[in-house]
């Protein structure tokens, strides 16, 4: 290996470790205040790539229909829970605007020429689609069960997981997409080249990580999601609803995933089950930072894409099988040094 | 005592079993191939989803990986039969199913041993997501090794052959498959209604009091795996053989998502919900796949939208799986019943330790200090309980009674300072080994398994007093052993008055009542020094009468007995020493009569006597 290859895999290694850091802060965010370890995270990735895709091939996604439906699920869902609780004007408001905003979203996309419209709200538009999704999902799917044991709570995950990526294939059939880059523009440092992407995933990835640090520090609903992954039952006695609480956490997952999965669609081809694996890696960061500590996690995510890139160099067969045997001695480290006493799941 | 004898099931509910025998029997007869097919596919999963009910339903452990068993088992097989040229070494094994079903079973075995030494002890969530990582390591690995024919895999298996039948289709291999699996399932059951299997139940939810009772937990929980590994690995040299080549792609993750939620399906705590669950989810799929692309086109996978979707249902509503809403709409007549009477009377009685000459001392604690961090719990605590004695912590709530209580169960290590039992120091003991010479303990808050029969549990107490293994468990070669210790936990509840509660679940009793249960249990280990931790609470007067007679009659026999207790009537008139804590230290020692006078006690207890 010279100098120059080593950059190379440094580049992708950095690149990847972005995205698994991303993917690994809100896995740690969603677990500390639900208890849930979200899966599906992949599955917001993947749907952010292919929706971008298929925006640039000037297909609109059937995923319109997804969120509508969803929507009316857990409208009436929220119409059901109202009938036991007596009369909301507030609510029904509420009800009126998430179905106004997911039909809206509807005749927008109806309307718009998408291949014709910027890069810029090709993704906004991604957003607006996927994001939503993520609260819903909360709702229809979760909040039903926010105080089973966590293992239940692990298996409805793999199962929301297993449904998502039957429902990926369905909208965006089994070929793989990439998209154009954000910029075609490459930077020469010296004898390094530098692929512009992987400066926007850089430059996007620790803008991220420093509005979410601010967010939590700073603003109120920051500290009150905080004060409920510290503690739960004294966040509700402050006023903090940990329905509130699990919606707004799985709204920024989602925000991440998508943004990830934009980020990286023109670096990698991702097809409609991408998204397990690269969670997973996700998980193995989030997992050397104890799935509690941010900057631990953030390290060992870019760790993980640094071995990754590497064995890609050296062993590119047993790259998976290098990545997922690592985290075994981890695990070990982890469950020897935090103490808990089993008895009381 | 109550009249002793063994029964298992009823006879109607055997009726339905001898009914399902024969349909399985006559199958290949009257159903055309491919339900055959369809039915060797439920039989292949089902054995899996039996290791999974009893790792996952009956010891608690989630397991994402076992897909990846299935796959050292069909690829250790399809390897050794179907290499041309061997490396010598293995040559023995070469072109025999049979060698090579051995050579699986021996490599999955190893694998798991070690898999599960790093895994099992990962807590909480680790362990899944443990399962997950090497579950896809092996998976990736089957498609790597270019010895095992990459992607494509290795074809030109030969078939089984038995007593000189070649079992080259689906319908001969059929009855293979099915006795597999019904003897695994006799198998499974007998071990779980055994000392063994007692163990390996309170590893869900009881791994505290399991291992205060002697169980290794650990130990169990290994078995636990390593047998649900097996059963994946003969899963998958009977699937190798049927399909006559193998290929990774069904050891992946999402196989092993697959098994697992059969499992929930079908019921993860019962041994026929494994069948239920793969029968259930296999017919399921095969009509989703035939019929949801005809509605709504091609190219989806609808049957894992459906399943999934079908998971969260299920949890969010009946998160036991179908098997018990089964159980609950039959007829009382058909339902299986689990009457598991206290052995017989000509089961041998256990032997019985010596216990040490009344006054004897027993249990010493020297100046022991614990702290945690800048607080001190326990300060210079000094203590000695004698054999014939009853000994009598009391303190306000925060003294430091419950830390104590730690010290001397060997549960917590002193900071300095030291516990003798017995004249040894149970520093750098755990307590296991406490109860092994001869310490029992009850706990303040109730530590039992609910869904268990009374009798059940009290026999976890016994645990020590039996040393049948998993293996003659299994095979019921233990009976006379395992009706000893049915007996003896059948004596001690007879002995505290809980003779007519032996097949209830523990769960149903009053919190009294448990708090007696746990005093059985604690005898069934026939120890010399008793630790009750608050055992009167929640009782009403007459069994707190009775209690304190039983404690009497206990004290009479030569047993050393410490309480820690809150009701000072319970504690004045039946202890003979009281010692008294405040903040972390010894206030006042003496008989109940000083204590009751004592200044720095009434002090401590009233806020100054003035």
């Amino acid at each position: 290996m010279n100098f120059q290859i080593a950059v190379l895999l440094g580049q992708d290694g950095v690149t990847n470790g972005a995205i698994y850091a991303l993917l690994a802060l809100s896995i740690i965010l969603v677990f500390t205040v639900t208890r849930i370890l979200l899966i599906p995270l992949g599955e917001f990735v993947t749907f952010g790539a292919l929706t971008m895709a298929s925006f640039q091939a000037g297909e609109p996604t059937a995923l319109m229909w997804v969120l509508l439906g969803l929507t009316l699920l857990d409208s009436a869902l929220d119409a059901w829970a109202m009938r036991e609780r007596g009369f909301d004007t507030r609510k029904l408001q509420i009800i009126g605007l998430k179905l106004g905003y997911a039909a809206g979203l509807v005749i927008l996309m109806h309307s718009l020429t998408l291949d014709q419209i910027p890069m810029f709200a090709q993704a906004l538009l991604t957003m607006l689609l996927l994001v939503p999704i993520g609260p819903v999902m909360y709702r229809i799917f979760f909040q039903p069960i926010a105080s089973a044991q966590p293992l239940v709570l692990l298996i409805v995950s793999i199962a929301v997981h297993v449904a998502m990526v039957g429902v990926g294939l369905l909208l965006f059939g089994p070929e793989g997409a990439r998209t154009q880059p954000f910029t075609d523009t490459a930077l020469s440092l010296g004898p390094v080249m530098l692929k512009s992407q992987t400066l926007w995933v850089i430059l996007v990835s620790i803008i991220l990580i420093v509005s979410l640090f601010l967010a939590f520090e700073r603003t109120l609903y920051g500290k009150a999601l905080r004060a409920t992954a510290v503690n739960r039952m004294g966040a509700r006695l402050m006023g903090i609803s940990p329905d509130f609480a699990g919606k707004a956490t799985f709204a920024l997952a989602a925000f991440i995933g998508v943004s990830s999965g934009i980020l990286i669609a023109p670096i990698t081809t991702l097809y409609f089950d991408s998204g397990f694996i690269i969670s997973l890696k996700g998980f193995v960061g989030a997992i050397i930072g104890g799935l509690v500590s941010y900057p631990v996690a953030a390290i060992g995510a870019v760790a993980v894409g640094m071995v990754e890139a590497f064995s890609m160099f050296w062993a590119s067969a047993y790259k998976e099988i290098i990545v997922f045997t690592l985290i075994i001695p981890f695990l070990l480290w982890r469950s020897l040094t935090s103490h808990h006493v089993e008895d009381d799941e | 005592m109550k009249s002793l004898n063994f029964q298992l099931s009823n006879i109607q509910s055997r009726s339905i079993l001898v009914v399902f025998l024969l349909l399985v029997a006559f199958a290949p007869m009257i159903m055309p191939v491919y339900q055959i097919t369809l039915m060797n596919y439920i039989g292949l999963y089902a054995l899996v989803v039996l290791g999974l009910v009893l790792l996952t339903g009956v010891g608690g452990m989630t397991s994402f990986g076992q897909a990846a068993f299935v796959g050292l088992g069909s690829y250790t097989s399809a390897y050794l039969t179907a290499t041309q040229q061997l490396p010598s070494w293995l040559e023995w094994a070469s072109g025999s199913p049979w060698l090579a079903l051995l050579a699986g079973l021996i490599l999955t075995g190893l694998v798991a041993l070690l898999l599960g030494a790093m895994t099992l002890r990962l807590s909480g969530h680790y362990l899944p997501l443990g399962t997950i990582a090497w579950g896809i390591s092996i998976y990736y690995l089957f498609g790597t090794l270019s010895s095992l024919g990459g992607h494509s895999g290795i074809s030109g298996l030969p078939a089984i052959e038995l007593f000189g039948l070649t079992l080259d289709k689906g319908e001969k291999i059929f009855y293979l498959i099915w006795v597999v699996l019904l003897a695994a399932i006799w198998l499974v059951q007998n071990l779980l209604n055994s000392r063994e299997g007692r163990a390996i139940r309170a590893l869900k939810g009881g791994q505290l009091m399991a291992e205060s009772m002697g169980v290794n937990t650990f130990r169990s929980k290994l078995v636990a795996f390593v047998i649900s590994a097996l059963l994946a690995a003969i899963s998958g040299w009977l699937y190798a053989h049927n399909q006559r080549f193998v290929n990774p792609s069904p050891f992946g993750l999402t196989m092993g998502i697959d098994y697992l939620f059969m499992a929930l399906i079908g019921g993860i705590s019962s041994v026929w919900g494994a069948l239920l669950g793969a029968g259930v989810l296999t017919m399921m799929k095969q009509w989703l796949q035939d019929w949801l692309p005809v509605l709504f086109g091609s190219d989806g996978q609808y049957d894992h939208i459906v399943f999934g979707l079908l998971i969260v249902f299920m949890m969010q509503r009946s998160p036991g799986g179908l098997w018990p809403i089964l159980m609950k709409w039959a007829p009382v007549a058909f339902k299986p019943k689990r009457d598991l009477l206290a052995g017989t009377d000509a089961s041998p009685e256990l032997a019985r330790r010596t216990l040490p000459n009344s006054g004897d001392l027993i249990l010493e604690a020297r100046n022991v200090t614990r702290k945690f961090g800048g607080l001190v719990a326990n300060n210079e605590m000094s203590l000695q309980v004698h054999a014939g004695e009853i000994l009598a912590l009391i303190g306000p709530n925060g003294a430091g009674k419950s830390t104590m209580f730690n010290q001397l169960s060997a549960v917590d290590t002193p900071t300095s300072g030291e516990v003798l039992f017995q004249g040894k120091s149970l520093s750098g003991s755990n307590s296991r080994e406490v109860a092994k010479m001869g310490m029992s303990r009850t706990f303040q808050h109730v530590k039992l398994l609910p869904t268990m029969t009374v009798l059940e549990n009290v026999a976890i107490g016994a645990h020590l007093r039996g040393e049948n293994g998993v293996v003659r468990s299994s095979l019921h070669m233990e009976r006379l052993q395992e009706g000893s210790l049915l007996k003896e936990a059948a004596r001690q509840l007879e002995r505290v008055g809980l003779g007519d509660y032996l097949n209830e679940e523990a769960g149903s009793l009053a919190l009294g009542q448990q708090r007696i249960l746990e005093i059985a249990r604690a005898l069934c280990a026939d120890p010399c020094l008793l630790l009750l931790d608050e055992p009167a609470a929640g009782l009403r007067y007459l069994e707190k009468q009775a209690l304190a007679e039983l404690l009497t009659r206990l004290r009479g026999e030569g047993m050393a007995i410490l309480l820690v207790e809150h009701d000072m009537d319970f504690v004045m008139g039946l202890v003979d020493r009281i010692v008294v804590m405040e903040f972390g230290q010894k206030i006042a020692e003496g008989l109940p009569e000083e204590i009751q006078t004592n200044p720095a006690v009434l002090e401590a207890y009233l806020g100054g006597a003035d």
